[in-house]
């Protein structure tokens, strides 16, 4: 396994030799972001082949589009930009029905539903870190719609902020913040369930 | 729930609220809420511990060597493996 250089800064990469093709600069490139692609794409896909054709993609397509990088966004949100449109991609050609992340946020149906109220939040930590809870959490991360899970994977897990996430995905601020809170809510509503089922609780609003 | 109304309200803050970046004001009446509103009070812990467990149990990002050679042969960058 390689996680790169773990000393190189992200933005610590000259456009200007990337720009003019130097192979060296980008071989650093790869070496850098591969690990980071390969890991978003294998939770917005599912699946390892996709997630690899994915990363290769992504990368021809930077190669080739470095020249017309204009700078606006950081480098590491262009890349991940041309990486989530690679996987939303591919996610499309698999479920044409399901994939849309530019429709706008209204009320959320699923908010109206109870929310459950199990006050697990001080349980030991060996009973929340155990392995059943984090295939919980990971189960709940992968029934998320695809346009909420792309914003929480890129605010959670690829730590981006707020700004940068709206650049990758041509998003507000606001609509990038609604989405990782829906995210959210829906990922404690599933431990909550879990953990109700262990502590026992009472469900609110029902 | 008496404040049942108010509280669904004020869920679409508690995510910004766990972030420490709810604006000053809505943060007062938020933590008035939480004063005197249990369930509310167990949402944001609950949704706090969270967050936490998603931080703490984020796996790292590899590539396994398969895939990086694969990676680095169709990139036409043998020479850097």
């Amino acid at each position: 396994m390689s996680n790169g250089p773990s000393t190189i800064q992200p933005e610590d990469f000259s456009l200007e030799a990337l720009r003019s093709g130097d192979r060296v600069e980008f071989s650093r490139l790869v070496e850098v972001y591969s690990g980071k692609l390969y890991r978003l794409g294998l939770k917005m896909l599912d699946n390892p082949q996709d997630a690899e054709d994915v990363l290769q993609e992504a990368f021809f397509k930077a190669y080739r589009g470095i020249k017309n990088f204009d700078g606006r966004s950081s480098l590491s949100t262009w890349l991940y930009r041309i990486a989530v449109n690679e996987a939303l991609m591919f996610l499309r050609r698999k479920h044409p029905e399901t994939v849309s992340i530019e429709e706008p946020d209204g009320d959320d149906p699923d908010d109206q539903e109870p929310l459950q109220i199990v006050d697990w939040c001080c349980l030991p930590e060996e009973e929340l870190m155990s392995s059943e809870v984090r295939s919980r959490l990971d189960k709940a991360i992968r029934k998320l719609p695809t346009k909420l899970r792309v914003v929480f994977l890129l605010r959670e897990i690829e730590d981006l902020s707020t700004e940068e996430t709206a650049q990758a995905l041509n998003l507000t601020e606001t609509a990038v913040k609604t989405r990782l809170s829906r995210a959210r809510m829906r990922l404690r509503d599933e431990l909550s369930v879990y953990f109700g089922e262990r502590l026992g609780g009472k469900v609110y609003g029902a | 729930m008496e404040h049942k109304g108010h509280c669904k309200d004020l869920l679409g803050m508690f995510s910004d609220y766990v972030d420490g970046d709810l604006a000053a004001e809505f943060c007062t009446e938020l933590e008035r809420h939480l004063a005197e509103c249990e369930n509310c009070r167990i949402i944001v812990d609950t949704l706090r511990r969270t967050v936490y467990l998603v931080q703490v149990t984020k796996e790292p990002a590899l590539v396994p060597d398969d895939v990086r050679q694969r990676l680095y042969r169709s990139l036409r960058l043998d020479e850097f493996l």
